[in-house]
């Protein structure tokens, strides 16, 4: 038990929400404030100040063009990755339980992998052309490698005693995927979701800088191409840092469920 | 039942390839009979083998010579008649521990509805004191309890035969002394087979009715004492006492 009272010990003194807060609103206002003061000394003509990127921003508000934009950007986030997860879950299982599955497409992935989702703009619009379907493909090429890999090696991991206690008991085969498995794996597949929305976010704004009429990336170039608005361009890039910010929160809460719990108390 | 005993293990030897690809043998032949209801002990140095040992009793690892019989049957995979508790542990730490006890009744023919494997659950937690905890989960529960937990998992099953590994060396010292309490008191109630390896002299004398000594590697049986002392056993009778030199001696300490 002595792990409970380290992990007290270190969570009374810093842990209610003010210590979660105050430091790093500190630090961005740290660097509003040099921005706001670097704008003004040198009076930039075209770059705006943060409160030109406040008024910027509420004029979309206010139109209700913002939202669109966002809602364009999450729907092809939330399609692509969706399809990225259905395949990465049951085929990293697959090819983390069954080696020879392993041996023959983990060469293939690792080949894949490394090559950025950008570098398949120009394929993706030859075969998809250049409405939705490209972004959502970008997507799903992006995210499913990590979320395969996360999975795989999750298999990979699992401790023997845990697999040699099922064999024991001589458990059938769906009970050894239901109760031992999947739920072992799980924490794994969590963390492979994080990295996969991460890249998602990522690529979906760049895929929307390429001929497209909504989404944030979309609103980025633009606000630059008609008028060099760059209050715009800068508030698009706050809002796209913000919504990343609370999609990788919302993954965080997956690690709350009690059958990960485990994972992250030790 | 067979003439032989329970358990009747024939002449067994493993050898593991080693570094540079030289055989190392870690069992030497070894042969012995368990009886129905036994409490074996097996001591032996420590890296003598006494775990390769268990693994092919319980049927997790096939020996390269002999064989090991229960009931008269040769084992050739580990199966719920005889389940292992080991040092290390392996109570699932995704399931509470309700669901760790129904676990086991997945493979048998034990319970037929959810309730019953429940109720079956909620009975042997509170045999093993663990009334209240049904619902926590493993990393709720401190070291004795998670033991606890291993050991309803197991008993659940009604298994034949009980493998213990160093079951509770992990443990501290007087947890140790609580748990060897314990599994008396349950086997009171719950006739096993036992098998317990350990490397704790004291442990074997206070709960076996016979203890084997193992040679160090290539492992054989090297003696074999009865101990014909009644319970509850006094580590500090004189009896007792004799009986510790005596193994102590011939494990050379």
């Amino acid at each position: 038990m002595e792990e409970d009272e380290g992990m007290t010990a270190r969570t009374t003194r810093w842990d209610g929400w003010p210590a979660r807060v105050i430091p790093p609103v500190l630090v961005i206002a740290a660097i509003v404030a040099l921005w706001w003061w670097l704008v003004a000394r040198d009076d930039s003509a075209i770059f705006p100040t943060p409160w030109a990127v406040v008024t910027g921003a509420w004029e979309l508000v206010q139109d209700g063009t913002l939202f669109e934009h966002i809602g364009a950007s999450l729907m092809r986030v939330g399609t692509g990755f969706g399809l990225a997860l259905l395949v990465a879950i049951p085929l990293g299982l697959w090819m983390g339980w069954v080696t020879p599955a392993y041996r023959t497409l983990n060469p293939v992935f690792q080949m894949l992998r490394p090559i950025s989702p950008i570098a398949w703009i120009p394929l993706a619009i030859l075969w998809f052309g250049v409405g939705n379907l490209s972004p959502v493909f970008l997507i799903f090429i992006s995210s499913v490698f990590p979320m395969i890999v996360q999975t795989v090696s999750g298999v990979h991991t699992i401790e023997r005693r845990y697999l040699r206690a099922a064999a024991n008991f001589g458990v059938p085969r769906g009970v050894l995927f239901r109760q031992v498995v999947i739920p072992a794996v799980l924490p794994e597949v969590i963390v492979g979701m994080r990295i996969g929305i991460g890249v998602a976010w990522l690529v979906v704004v760049a895929a929307e800088m390429i001929a497209l009429h909504s989404g944030l990336g979309y609103l980025i170039m633009d606000s630059r191409n008609a008028g060099n608005r760059y209050d715009l361009v800068v508030a698009s890039m706050v809002i796209i840092g913000l919504i990343g910010l609370l999609l990788d929160g919302l993954t965080r809460l997956l690690e709350r469920l009690k059958t990960v719990r485990w994972r992250y108390v030790r | 039942m067979s003439a032989e005993g329970k358990i009747a293990v024939d002449a067994i030897r493993k050898s593991f390839t080693g570094a540079g690809g030289k055989a190392l043998e870690v069992v030497g032949g070894i042969s012995l009979a368990v009886a129905d209801g036994e409490f074996l002990a097996i001591v032996g140095p420590s890296g003598c083998g006494k775990s390769t040992l268990m693994n092919m009793l319980a049927g997790f690892e096939q020996p390269d010579g002999g064989s090991v019989r229960i009931d008269g049957r040769v084992v050739g995979a580990p199966s719920p008649k005889g389940i292992v508790i080991s040092q290390q542990g392996s109570v699932f730490p995704w399931l509470t521990v309700q669901q760790n006890l129904m676990f086991g009744l997945n493979g048998t023919e034990h319970a037929e509805t959810a309730r019953e494997r429940a109720a079956l659950a909620d009975h042997y937690a509170a045999m093993v004191g663990l009334k209240g905890f049904e619902n926590a989960y493993p990393h709720e529960l401190s070291g004795g309890m998670l033991k606890r937990v291993e050991l309803a998992r197991a008993l659940i099953v009604k298994p034949e035969i009980l493998y213990l590994d160093e079951p509770f060396s992990a443990l501290d010292a007087l947890m140790n002394l609580r748990m060897r309490n314990e599994l008396l008191r349950i086997l009171a109630e719950e006739r096993h087979t036992v098998l317990l390896i350990t490397h704790d002299v004291e442990e074997a004398i206070y709960m076996a009715d016979r203890i084997v000594v193992l040679s160090p590697r290539p492992t054989t049986i090297q003696a074999t004492f009865a101990v014909d002392l009644p319970h509850p056993r006094r580590i500090g009778s004189p009896q007792a006492q004799a009986l510790r030199e005596t193994i102590l001696a011939e494990l050379g300490v």
